[in-house]
């Protein structure tokens, strides 16, 4: 059945339509109405609740929260319960680790007055302030459409509709989406929006910026014996086992109820297409330093999601008629501190202010240039500007002395100068793989079950499920090209890079074809970055389906 | 007519839960939880009676934390009119729920009580017909087709190697099986709408009924970790470890 054949769509009218409950959009829905309580505003959440899809560090800058909640600490329901307490930096090689003192590092680096916890957790709070406050909040809607008004502006969102088939035919008890149809529309998708993708290019956003740039970061949850349990205790390191010109590096975050986050980020400005980051992290947990924490531990969650690293160049321009990108859909990933959710927080309340600024004055589905005007010069662009030049020197000089460098500009911007101007970040991400023949493929140890696990088993932790019958929701624009390159010059990293085991390569010659997991998809939008071949594009697969994260 | 369905607001079908270290029960903290799975074809079961214009209206009730009105939304989303809900704290065994049943029973009056055949959380399988038997009313178990034909429902049940048809006169309780129907996906319109229904809420303790447990739990342990799966090359393989490593054949 072709669309026009589907019966109409019902519409919705609202005053403010948000695309995603993160902590973004949770943060511009509670400011709207602290600011305009007779607003109506409606989020939409394609997780099957909120939080389902939210995966994180996570150590959180409370910034964001002290200007959204002043009094949030006099909540007792509040999840920010463990202060960071001792915060380590090492530099790892195969069997050692070498901690770098902490005056060594500029103060904008320091963790004092951070809280560790799950960011998941957090937007489930911040979901139940916005419902209190008369936001009208959907999970398990996912926003498959972007709407557009006759003069080209914004006017919102349809949700995808529920009940098509694998052939993309209506099942019993096919439900049509709805159009939710407003004044302004904010879009909060996080690392790589599938409807933010097609704003910057419909309205050029990404102009006169540098290119996107994103790392993937992977995460398991552990539940350590009391007696390996530091609260409060955070861990970075980089180095191994990454190689020198490979960028990225881990967190371990002890908090909870004898709980301890580990990840492990791999910018996706790789190189090497035999690259797993999968297997980089579990290969990770094998270092003494790790495994003397998780050692007789209990893995209970694990998962993965797209970082946005490209910073104050590759913001792309955040307003458009009748909307705009708030959060990690604009990039405000602080990549040195690998924090993003302060500065996502604070983008939610300073893009609500200017809607309300709007509202008030009668406006509707103009440019909010306000906003646009104002970030650079806001908290977040003063967060954003000093770090700008540590990740491309780490690009371009590779960890050990890129790293040196990144230090030495951070601390020099502190005092308010860079010996380096503003350093572009380059190609894209999906460009900089080399051919597979330049390089041996890795061999990566095998799993041993108890620190170290295979693919499979891990998105059984991430709780992912999809409705089996379906569409495939990632999209591979042309199967030839994707063989051309992908497969043959680049030996399918597809395979290696997906956390979740989605795409594979099987048979021979005439014979050979992709196969696409769809069905074990967490979410993470790597797939999108990385692609060789530019060819596969993410979307929207109905709603509520996708990983079911707790305590990430 | 009018039907009433409880639902129970039970662990997500799709969460992982892990058993406390100390066995004593569930952790089900950040645990996402939703409308038991068999309640929720008891509704839309309900909700296509109330289309074919068998039924005029249809009351969900649900015993549990303040959260489980929740359950309730879902339920109402799909169709249903009124709520109730019952606050009671920690778990409550099938009896002492089947005791509160017969308590609302008795005040609302349906002529037809469609139950899940069991909670995804114990699987006890027992409420439907603890209530049955309270109320002295006839029961259907285990439905896959339900038709009301006057004062009588006939339905088809699912029973060990295949169906059996009954007839029952009203008032009757069915308890639903997986294959009844497929719950249709409620349209976002029909969730806002839900949240404007009606929901009257009593506590446990107000029914005056016995809700002492029977039952004491000793050890909740999870079950043994499965070895991993080798390949076999051949039949005549498959066949020796089968017998001489498995010993099953
Ligand atoms: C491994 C890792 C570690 C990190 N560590 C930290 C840390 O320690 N501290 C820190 O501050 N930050 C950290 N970050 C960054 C931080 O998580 C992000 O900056 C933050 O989550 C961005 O918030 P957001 O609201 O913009 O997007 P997200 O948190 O990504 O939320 C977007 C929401 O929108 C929903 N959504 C997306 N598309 C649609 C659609 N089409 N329809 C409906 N819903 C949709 C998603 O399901 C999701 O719930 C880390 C990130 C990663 C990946
Ligand atoms: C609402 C509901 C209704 C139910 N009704 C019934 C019922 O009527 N009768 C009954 O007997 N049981 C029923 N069950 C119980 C449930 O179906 C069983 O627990 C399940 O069949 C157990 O199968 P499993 O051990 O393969 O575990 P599962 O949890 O089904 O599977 C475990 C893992 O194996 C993998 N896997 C499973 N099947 C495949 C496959 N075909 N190919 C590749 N990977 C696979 C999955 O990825 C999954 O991660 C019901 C459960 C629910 C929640
Ligand atoms: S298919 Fe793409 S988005 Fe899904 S898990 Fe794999 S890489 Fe991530």
């Amino acid at each position: 059945m072709s669309p026009n054949e589907l019966p109409a769509r019902e519409a919705m009218e609202f005053d403010v339509i948000i695309v995603g409950a993160g902590p973004a959009g949770l943060s511009a829905a509670i400011r709207l109405k602290q600011v305009a309580p007779e607003c109506s505003v409606v989020i939409v959440e394609k997780g099957s609740e909120v939080g389902a899809h939210i995966l994180s560090g996570a150590v959180i800058d409370p910034i964001g929260l002290d200007r959204l909640l002043p009094d949030w600490r006099n909540d007792s329901s509040h999840p920010l319960r463990q202060a960071v307490k001792t915060d380590r930096f090492y530099w790892l090689t195969k069997r050692r680790a070498v901690r770098l003192p902490n005056w060594f590092m500029p103060p904008l680096m320091s963790n004092h007055g951070n809280f560790v916890a799950s960011l998941g957790d957090v937007c489930r709070w911040l979901a139940t302030k916005a419902e209190s406050l008369g936001v009208e909040l959907y999970p398990g809607f996912a926003a498959t459409e972007v709407l557009y008004g006759s003069r080209g502006e914004v006017r919102g969102v349809a949700t995808g509709d529920m009940g098509v088939g694998k052939d993309g035919q209506p099942k019993p008890g096919f439900t049509r989406g709805i159009e939710l149809r407003g004044k302004y529309t904010l879009f909060a998708e996080g690392a790589r929006g599938s409807l933010t993708k097609a704003v910057i290019a419909k309205y050029a956003l990404q102009q006169d910026r540098d290119p996107p740039k994103f790392g993937i970061g992977l995460k398991e949850v552990w539940q350590v014996p009391p007696e390996q349990h530091r609260a409060g205790l955070i861990q970075h390191t980089f180095g191994w086992p990454l190689d020198n010109h490979t960028g990225g590096g881990s967190f371990l975050y002890h908090w909870g109820d004898n709980l301890v986050s580990v990840g492990f980020v791999v910018h996706l400005n790789y190189h090497n297409p035999w690259i797993s980051p999968f297997e980089e992290l579990q290969r990770f947990k094998t270092h003494p330093l790790v495994r003397s924490t998780l050692a007789g531990g209990k893995r209970i969650s694990y998962g993965a999601r797209a970082i946005t690293e490209g910073g104050w160049q590759s913001v792309p321009k955040l307003t458009f008629p009748g909307g705009a990108l708030i959060g990690c859909a604009g990039g405000f990933v602080n990549v040195p501190r690998i924090k993003g959710s302060h500065n996502a927080m604070l983008s939610g309340i300073l893009a609500a202010e200017k809607v309300a600024e709007a509202l008030a004055a009668s406006r509707a589905n103009d440019e909010l240039e306000a906003y646009e005007a104002s970030w650079r010069t806001s908290d977040i662009g003063r967060d954003l500007r000093k770090v700008r030049n540590v990740k491309p020197l780490w690009s371009r000089f590779g960890t050990i002395i890129g790293v040196g460098l990144g230090g030495l500009d951070m601390w020099t911007n502190t005092l308010g100068f860079s010996l380096f101007g503003t350093l572009s970040h380059g190609k894209p991400d999906n460009q900089t793989l080399e051919p597979a023949s330049k390089f041996k493929p890795i061999a990566y140890p095998k799993p041993d079950g108890k620190l170290t696990f295979d693919r499979l088993s891990s998105v059984f932790l991430s709780g992912t499920n999809h409705e089996a019958d379906q569409p495939v929701h990632l999209h591979v624009a042309d199967l030839e090209s994707e063989k051309r390159i992908e497969h043959d010059v680049f030996a399918g990293p597809s395979n290696r890079y997906c956390p979740a085991g989605v795409y594979e390569w099987v048979g021979e010659g005439a014979d050979l074809k992709l196969v696409i997991n769809a069905q074990n998809c967490v979410h993470c939008k790597t797939c999108d970055i990385k692609d060789p071949a530019g060819n596969i594009t993410w979307t929207a697969p109905q709603g509520g389906g996708g990983p079911n994260y707790t305590q990430m | 007519m009018k039907i009433l369905v409880p639902v129970k607001r039970v662990v997500d079908a799709n969460a992982h839960v892990r058993v406390k270290a100390d066995g004593s029960g569930v952790d089900l903290s950040g645990v996402k939880m939703s409308i038991n799975p068999f309640d929720e074809i008891a509704v839309e079961e309900a909700t296509r009676l109330k289309e074919k214009g068998s039924a005029a209206e249809i009351v969900c009730v649900s015993i549990g934390p303040a959260e489980a009105a929740e359950v309730l939304r879902s339920a109402f989303a799909i169709g249903a009119d009124r709520g109730q809900l019952v606050i009671g704290e920690g778990d409550l065994e099938p009896l002492a729920v089947a005791k509160i049943l017969k308590a609302v029973i008795e005040k609302e009056n349906p002529q037809l009580v469609i139950l899940g055949k069991q909670a995804i959380d114990y699987d006890n399988d027992q409420t439907g017909q603890m209530l049955a038997g309270l109320l002295g009313w006839p029961q259907a178990t285990f439905a896959s087709n339900v038709t009301i034909e006057g004062d009588q429902v006939q339905v088809t049940r699912e029973v060990d190697g295949g169906h059996q048809t009954v007839r029952l006169r009203l008032p009757a309780i069915i308890t639903c099986d997986l294959r009844l129907n497929t719950p249709r996906f409620a349209a976002l319109p029909s969730i806002m709408k839900a949240k404007k229904k009606p929901i009257e809420q009593k506590s446990v303790d107000s029914y005056g009924v016995d809700l002492k447990p029977r039952l004491q739990v000793l050890k909740l342990a999870e079950p043994p970790r499965r070895k991993a799966g080798i390949k076999v090359k051949s039949v005549t393989e498959l066949l020796d470890k089968l017998r001489n490593e498995a010993g099953v054949i």
